[in-house]
């Protein structure tokens, strides 16, 4: 088992773009966690003149927005909230979709018919218009909010584990604990779901990036949760003064750009190091 | 041939029968969540008018049907959807059905280019790459992808308006057409093409970063068939085979993706009509949204539904016509 994962680590370090994503991650984190520390009195206080470009004031690195609110407050308080979201919405999505899929791959019948039923369900309605017609039916609040992006974003996952439970369920390991008279419940976790764990991981940590993406896209359309400060906020309030204050929405993109590419790489990287034999190239 | 057109239409319509339960489905969701929304339309119509007296409240529910139980409603919502009429929109005075269609060719024009720009570029960039493959344009590709694959569509929008339109003033930065401009034939084909490129480049952006990677990865997986060793073995040129036997081969997960897709491209076109004021579908549910247009969220949710339907039958036609080894049972 140490073996294996020598070669695990050996493999993904190896990897110089999903080394490259994990430092990014790093960094974004310690933005989330000095957010508090430097800007104490939070991203909504009116701190200086309004407009104020990088720079112009010593005081205020990025500058101000409309209001005179840091942009520094602003950035890092807003990669607090964009890593909770895409956190806590990919573990709901994740738990929701590993139920479905295990359910419908090791009952069969027309348990799988219903469950896979609402699957492509919920595929077939476009994940971001549901998204926000969830949000703005529940008011606009980080719980609504979390609910929203696991809500649309679990059927592939589902989808996922069922074809694993498929492929696992005639295996001599599986059918070895059906003799034992194992229960469904001890089948599913002690047996299947271990062996399943790999492409669960690997689509999760994913999907962050994709919570991340529509948490920026709500916000930015004025959904967000009115108490938190979010990159996608900041982006929809410096639209209104974008031919010439560009400045303003150009460095939260950047945050959400560089945030979605980091968690990218080190999905894919975890991907190339548990199957070694799919880098083809 | 005839035979053939024959298969296509029973298959198209099996299909079609095949999703009548996820539509009803997808309608029975829709209700439940439009539904639980604390206030209905009445409320805002009534926020809206200033103070409203309890009497002018109940004329509104009764006059709406906002009054009845909510499975009456979800009865009477079912059945008149099934002769399309999806209601009427409190704040537009107009039928949904009628407020839908006018604002589809908007849509359909949006993501008909978005989508040749993206199957054009995803061919041509991943052919490129997948022929230079660990070279520099195979490493220039496949980062452009990368970086394209996580920006947020309406920021890129912002910014392509900060370029283009406000510093270098070449491309219109809202709106379908040159309002007031009286433009005809061509001319406004022309206009209405000059205001298209950056919406539907914008729009195009993520399914094209996903069908470069895509089509390299097929690129590299079709060379490695035994058909390619054969071809190679007779003594075909490299160019031969790349453009012969494998593009063609290498083509299909492209076709068939696309169905997956569509419904991510019908939400960007939420957030890119609303960063270009593009009139079509995608602003209408912005603005249905946050005026609690009911009616017409559902219908727009339907509308979308229907729409990834369509294209998934589409795609499944055209992969069978593509690859005559897939059948039409």
């Amino acid at each position: 088992m140490s073996a294996v994962r020598n070669s695990f680590f050996r493999r993904f370090s190896r990897n110089l773009p999903a080394v490259a994503g994990v430092l990014l991650i790093l960094v974004i984190t310690g933005m989330a966690i000095a957010g508090p520390i430097f800007y104490p009195a939070g991203p909504w206080k009116l701190v200086g003149r309004p407009l104020l470009w990088p720079g112009e004031d010593a005081r205020f690195l990025l500058g101000t927005d409309v209001l005179g609110r840091d942009l520094m407050a602003g950035l890092l308080h807003g990669a607090r909230v964009s890593l909770m979201i895409g956190i806590s919405a990919t573990v709901a999505a994740t738990l929701i979709g590993t139920v479905i899929g295990a359910a419908a791959g090791y009952f069969g019948g027309w348990v799988d018919r219903l469950l896979m039923g609402l699957t492509e369900i919920f595929q077939t309605t476009p994940p971001f218009v549901l998204a926000v017609v969830v949000v703005a039916a529940f008011k606009p609040s980080m719980a609504s909010i979390v609910t929203a992006i696991s809500l649309v974003s679990w059927p592939p996952l589902a989808r996922l584990v069922r074809a694993q439970f498929l492929q696992l369920m005639p295996q001599e390991f599986v059918l070895a604990g059906v003799v034992m008279g194992m229960s469904n419940l001890r089948l599913i976790v002690t047996q299947l779901l271990p062996n399943a764990l790999t492409p669960i991981i690997v689509s999760s940590s994913l999907m962050i990036a994709t919570a991340i993406l529509l948490e920026a896209g709500l916000s930015f359309l004025g959904l967000g949760d009115p108490n938190v400060m979010s990159w996608g906020y900041i982006i929809g309030v410096g639209r209104e003064v974008l031919r010439t204050h560009w400045y303003i929405i150009t460095i939260p993109g950047l945050a959400v750009l560089f945030s979605v590419l980091a968690i990218n790489l080190v999905g894919e990287g975890l991907n190339d190091a548990f199957n070694p034999r799919s880098r083809s190239r | 041939m005839s035979s053939n057109a024959l298969r296509i239409g029973r298959f198209v319509a099996r299909r079609l029968v095949q999703a009548v339960p996820i539509l009803v489905g997808i309608a029975v969701i829709n209700f439940l969540f439009v539904n639980m929304a604390p206030g209905d339309a009445a409320d805002v119509l009534a926020g809206e008018a200033g103070a409203a007296s309890p009497e002018f409240m109940a004329d509104l529910r009764e006059r709406y049907g906002l009054d009845q139980p909510m499975y009456v409603r979800f009865l009477v919502y079912l059945g008149k959807m099934m002769t399309f009429d999806l209601g009427y929109s409190f704040r537009f005075s107009r039928p949904v059905t009628e407020l839908l269609l006018a604002h589809l060719w908007p849509t359909l024009l949006l993501m008909v280019t978005a989508i040749l720009f993206a199957f054009i570029m995803g061919i041509v960039m991943g052919v490129i790459a997948a022929r230079n493959v660990n070279r520099w344009p195979d490493y220039l590709i496949s980062t452009g992808a990368l970086i394209a694959y996580a920006t947020p569509v309406f920021w890129l929008g912002l910014m392509m308006i900060v370029l283009f339109s406000v510093n270098m003033g070449i491309l219109p930065s809202s709106g379908m057409e040159t309002i007031g401009a009286g433009y005809t034939g061509w001319r406004r084909a022309a206009d209405i093409g000059q205001h298209l490129i950056m919406p539907a480049l914008v729009l195009g952006m993520y399914l094209t970063a996903f069908e470069v990677r895509l089509m390299r990865a097929s690129m590299l997986e079709v060379g490695e068939q035994d058909f390619v060793t054969t071809a190679r073995s007779k003594g075909l040129g490299e160019n031969a085979i790349a453009y012969r036997h494998v593009l063609r081969n290498a083509m299909l997960p492209l076709v068939t993706m696309l169905g997956l897709q569509i419904g991510a491209m019908l939400g960007g076109s939420v957030l890119v009509e609303t960063v270009f004021a593009w009139p079509g579908l995608g602003r209408l549910a912005y603005t249905a949204v946050f005026q609690r247009d009911i009616n017409l969220l559902l219908g727009l949710l339907f509308m979308c539904s229907l729409m990834v339907i369509i294209t998934n039958i589409v795609t499944e036609v055209a992969y069978r016509l593509i690859d005559p080894r897939i059948s039409m049972e």
